[in-house]
């Protein structure tokens, strides 16, 4: 069923959102941040994903949410405090919540046991209360009146039995087994009912459903109308049932206007089966009282209107300008609206597609570059630069911009979601850990690309696990340092000149560069007599294989080190950074594109060809003199910087455009740092320009080439080609067969 | 004439439950995502049966039951909450406020249309 | 089973169920001439210096700029075997949609744009030409002239007709 497989994915896409909610809610009570209205909303989350999880009945979703509500609304109602242990619970609650909503939304099978122990958790938070307190439906209690206060089938002379014929009352040979029950019921409505909206016409016409029913409505007590108005409730109504229902099913018709009417169900079914024979109503419609007859229910208001001394008394009942004509009034204005505004509600957000955003944004990349494109052209036809064109194209340009950066922003999303991910991962290593960490987060409000974000989390995880698992000393450690028990870890993001930083810092011991370098030196991914200054002692993390715990624990993980965190980020376009400080802490720096659809590049010219070369890979640009560069076998070489040799690659020569790499007088060396910290120089013939490109994939209409990430327009309209810096050298080592890149430190081995 | 009836829900996939199941069975739906939003529509719309959400922000069920309730144009209109089983005491509230009638989420389409046919006409 | 009386075989089947007469654009490659569906054909456009791919067969002469798409291009004489088109202004490049890519073919000049009949199409003769085998669906013969009706999906390299399922950064 397609419209359900579509209110499935709203349903969990809600969940995330509703996470979020309940996730910094909690966060805001356990800050001490947090007023009634946070209290509510973080019930009404989880309330919410239990109402949905019912529907698609994700039994243990709604088991959990449900024992997770019931605390809540323990809190919400101020008959349980939140003290910080029951705040821990709930927080990781809702993280056992969120693992309950991944799970439901992949339709992995659910162990009862990743939630049993935390629902005992939370439910030993609840207050214990006695069982008058509980929610009892004793206060629904039906009043029943006596029936001896009734005759029935009209045999008293006092009043005047109104007979509503509900349904047709053929009984169709066709049904099986009829085991007749037969109901007396005495039903009379209270004001409250009426004020309800709640109709007993309505409720009557239910007896169809149920079986074969008399309804003789009583109207002996309605007051003299010639006296005076008299408010209150005058009818009543006896019914005549007969069904093969259970007397259960009866009652369950009067379910809504329970406590708003007196209802007497008595069983009368005579012991011995019940004969066939249909009440007969002969000689009521005689009579000169309000007599109304229906054949169907539908008819049941008409027939109704038709009676205005009873519905005159209804309405003098209950003293509101209730009457037939106020409905048909409504059905009217209804039909209006149906054919006018019967639309969604507006809201100030809407939802689009993806794909279709991602489609705008090139369309718009296009638009810029033909702008450029087409202010090139003007410039070459010779416009001065004061001329009206020119001013004109300026002012295109200025619009395109604008244009390219409000399309940009709607791909752009607050990194709120992926830092309150983080908190849960700090609560969940420090109790591992036995540390008291807090998180502390800053600039959740800013807005970066959705893919960035998504791509953040791994790296951004393993980092806080990092942050809390090595970072923050034990508790001991950090007494006798002097320091609060509490370590603290920051989170932060800022827009800083076109670019996102992230930074996570810890109050921790900082690192430890001796141990660091030592580590280094005997894994062999530095020389033993090598000397380093403290920058490059921190860098050394980034290599691959590389863990600062002596142990390495379960926490941060086996074989994943900060080497991969450091290739996600630049696979993003980003750099990362480290800085510490003994005994203060450290702290990690990311700087990420806004958009994965534009790169800050390097234009460069090598072999006649203009390539551009992402800057995020540049580490500087030199032009190399004549004696540093040294050749290693015959079409090898090497340039050394700073006492250090670094392989050249040419990148002519490397992408099959020249067939024997050359160095001339005029060659440009780029000093690119790979992913995995090697360096190189990458030969070209000359630098351009450094700016702005829009990515453009080669591999729509054709595949993937060795060597090119993507492509880009220039401002001349020729598709340039932009440098798989990653792809190209690793090539080199391969080709080479030489020792010399594959190692990290290949330069300080050569000294 | 089909009926129209106004959903208040602020949940997405709870609204479009309602739309799915309440216009196959040929009823007119009108949608408000929160009780303030539900009140708004109200004003411009008279609809036969009310169907509205208890947990909602900005105002919840009890609120929108009790608003319309003062309503003396609109007070007539019979309202049906969507609570779930165990909310026994809310339910209760929820008539205490003035609601007509209640729906156990999560619903059954027939079940939904069932409640909504004992309270209209 | 022999390539080119699978041809045979496809255009016959083919021709049962499609109309029986196509239109085509034909071409001149060298000395010859070919042709396409027209169905297939987007644009016809003058020739524009490429940039060269590193690491590409030598037909593929480059990635053109097609109002902001980036657009392969193959010299269709390079790919028939023969010597390269010089790129000279005459040139022209004729954007076709083969699948879900958009592909520029470098030719001499397009020649015509005709209306062929079905039954016009002759079975390729079973010639050892390289270039027969591979992309001649057809011969069509024209007022004494012979048009080689040509399938595009066999003029891409092979790596071009398996398009990455990765997304365009």
């Amino acid at each position: 069923m397609d419209a359900m497989a579509a209110i499935r994915k709203t349903f969990f896409e809600e969940c995330e959102e509703q996470l979020a909610e309940l996730e910094s809610g909690l966060m805001a009570m356990n800050e001490g941040t947090a007023d009634r209205e946070t209290v509510n909303a973080v019930f009404r989350a989880v309330h919410s994903i239990k109402g949905g999880a019912g529907a698609f009945k994700l039994t243990d979703l709604v088991a959990f949410a449900h024992t997770f509500e019931t605390t809540l609304d323990y809190i919400r109602s101020d008959r349980l405090v939140a003290t910080p242990d029951a705040m821990h619970v709930m927080l990781r609650a809702a993280d056992v919540l969120a693992d309950l909503v991944r799970l439901s939304r992949t339709g992995e099978p659910i162990s009862a046991s990743i939630w049993k122990q935390l629902a005992q958790d939370l439910e030993v938070l609840n207050p214990i209360e006695g069982a008058s307190n509980a929610p009892s439906n004793a206060a629904l209690a039906i009043s029943v009146a006596s029936s001896d206060d009734y005759q029935l089938n009209g045999g008293n002379e006092d009043f005047a039995p109104a007979m509503i014929d509900i349904g047709d009352f053929e009984m169709s040979d066709g049904i099986p087994d009829p085991v007749q029950n037969v109901f007396n019921i005495s039903f009379r409505a209270t004001p409250a009912l009426y004020e309800k909206a709640n109709e007993p016409a309505f409720l009557f016409r239910e007896f169809r459903r149920l079986g074969t029913a008399e309804i003789n409505c009583r109207i002996d007590e309605l007051p003299d109308f010639t006296s005076h108005i008299n408010f209150g409730s005058h009818l009543h109504w006896d019914i005549h049932l007969t069904t093969e229902h259970p007397i259960a099913d009866v009652r369950d018709v009067f379910d809504f206007v329970d406590g708003d009417c007196e209802l007497d169900i008595v069983d009368v079914t005579p012991v011995s089966p019940a004969d066939d024979e249909v009440v007969v109503t002969s000689d009521i419609d005689t009579r000169d009282e309000p007599v109304t007859k229906a054949e169907t229910p539908s008819g049941a208001t008409d027939a109704l209107s038709e009676a205005p001394a009873v519905m005159a008394g209804v309405a003098l009942a209950t003293g509101l300008p209730v009457g037939l004509q106020d409905h048909k009034d409504k059905h009217e204005s209804a039909r209006e609206v149906a054919g006018g505004t019967t639309g969604a509600p507006s809201s100030s957000t809407i939802r689009v597609e993806l794909e279709r955003v991602d489609r705008l944004i090139n369309l718009v990349g296009e638009l810029v570059i033909n702008q450029a494109m087409l202010a090139q052209r003007m410039i070459g036809a010779g416009f001065p630069s004061s001329s009206p064109v020119m001013l004109g194209v300026d002012e295109l340009e200025q619009l395109t911009r604008e244009i390219q950066e409000s399309v940009m922003a709607i791909r752009a999303q607050p990194v709120k979601p992926l830092f309150q991910r983080m908190s849960r991962i700090v609560r969940e290593v420090s109790d591992a850990t036995g540390k008291t960490v807090r998180l502390k987060v800053d600039g959740e409000a800013t807005e970066i690309d959705k893919t960035v974000i998504e791509r953040l989390a791994d790296p951004l995880t393993h980092m806080i696990r990092n942050a809390v698992d090595h970072g923050i000393e034990s508790a001991e450690k950090r007494a006798t340092a002097g320091k609060p028990v509490e370590g603290t870890v920051r989170l932060s993001a800022a827009h800083r000149s076109g670019r996102v930083v992230i930074e996570i810092s810890d109050d921790g011991a900082g690192l430890n560069r001796q141990r660091i370098l030592e580590k280094a030196k005997s894994k062999g991914l530095v020389p033993p007599d090598a000397i380093l200054t403290e920058s490059e002692i921190d860098n050394l993390l980034f290599l691959p294989g590389f863990s600062t715990a002596e142990t390495i624990s379960n926490i941060s993980g086996r074989g994943v080190g900060m080497d991969v965190v450091r290739r996600s980020i630049q696979a993003l376009g980003g750099r990362i950074s480290i800085s510490s400080t003994p005994g203060k802490g450290s702290v990690f720096s990311m700087s990420l594109p806004l958009t994965l659809a534009i790169l800050d590049g390097m234009i460069v010219s090598a072999a006649e060809q203009t390539l551009v070369v992402p800057l995020t890979s540049i580490v500087e640009t030199f032009k190399p003199p004549r004696e540093t560069v040294h050749s290693l076998g015959p079409n090898a070489s090497v340039v050394k910087i700073r006492d250090t040799f670094v392989p050249i690659v040419d990148v002519g020569h490397r992408l099959g455009f020249t067939t024997t790499p050359r160095i001339d007088r005029e060659s440009v060396a780029i000093l690119i740092e790979t992913e995995c910290g090697n360096r190189h120089a990458l030969l070209v013939d000359g630098i351009q320009d450094q700016r702005q490109v829009v990515i453009k994939s080669l591999e729509t209409n054709y595949g993937a080439i060795e060597g090119i990430a993507a492509a880009t327009i220039l401002g001349d309209g020729r598709v340039a080609l932009i440098l798989d810096v990653e792809a190209a050298v690793c090539a080199t080592g391969s080709k080479l067969g030489h020792s010399v890149s594959a190692n990290p430190s290949a330069g300080a081995l050569l000294q | 004439m089909s009926k129209i009836i106004l959903t208040i829900d602020d949940s997405r996939s709870m609204r479009d439950m309602l739309r799915l199941a309440l216009s196959e069975t040929g009823f007119e739906v009108v949608q408000a995502i929160d009780g303030v939003d539900g009140i708004e529509i109200l004003k411009g719309c008279n609809p036969d049966v009310i169907v509205t959400d208890i947990n909602m922000p900005r105002m919840d069920g009890f609120g929108v039951i009790e608003a319309i309730r003062k309503d003396p144009l609109k007070r007539t209109i019979p309202i049906l909450v969507l609570t779930t089983e165990s909310d026994a005491a809310k339910k209760l509230r929820a008539k205490e406020a003035g609601a007509t009638g209640w729906i156990i989420k999560p619903f059954d389409p027939v079940k939904l249309v069932a409640a909504i046919n004992r309270v209209t006409a | 089973m022999n390539l080119s009386s699978q041809n045979a075989y496809d255009i016959a089947n083919s021709a049962a169920r499609q109309p029986a007469q196509i239109e085509v654009v034909a071409f001149r490659v060298g000395e010859q001439e070919f042709c396409i569906d027209i169905m297939s054909v987007r644009e016809i456009r003058g020739w524009t210096q490429a940039t060269s791919l590193p690491h590409v067969p030598d037909y593929v002469r480059g990635v053109i700029n097609l109002r902001g798409t980036v657009l392969p291009v193959i010299d269709l004489a390079v790919r028939f075997g023969g010597a390269s088109c010089k790129g000279s202004a005459r040139d022209v490049i004729i954007v076709t949609q083969i699948g879900s890519q958009v592909v520029g073919l470098l030719v001499d000049g397009v020649s015509d744009i005709l209306t062929i009949g079905r039954n016009a199409i002759q079975q390729t003769p079973n010639v050892a030409s390289e270039l027969a085998e591979i992309f001649v669906k057809g011969l069509i013969a024209l007022d004494g002239r012979m048009i080689s009706l040509i399938d595009l999906e066999d003029v891409l390299p092979k790596a071009m007709l398996e398009p990455s399922t990765a997304k365009p950064a």
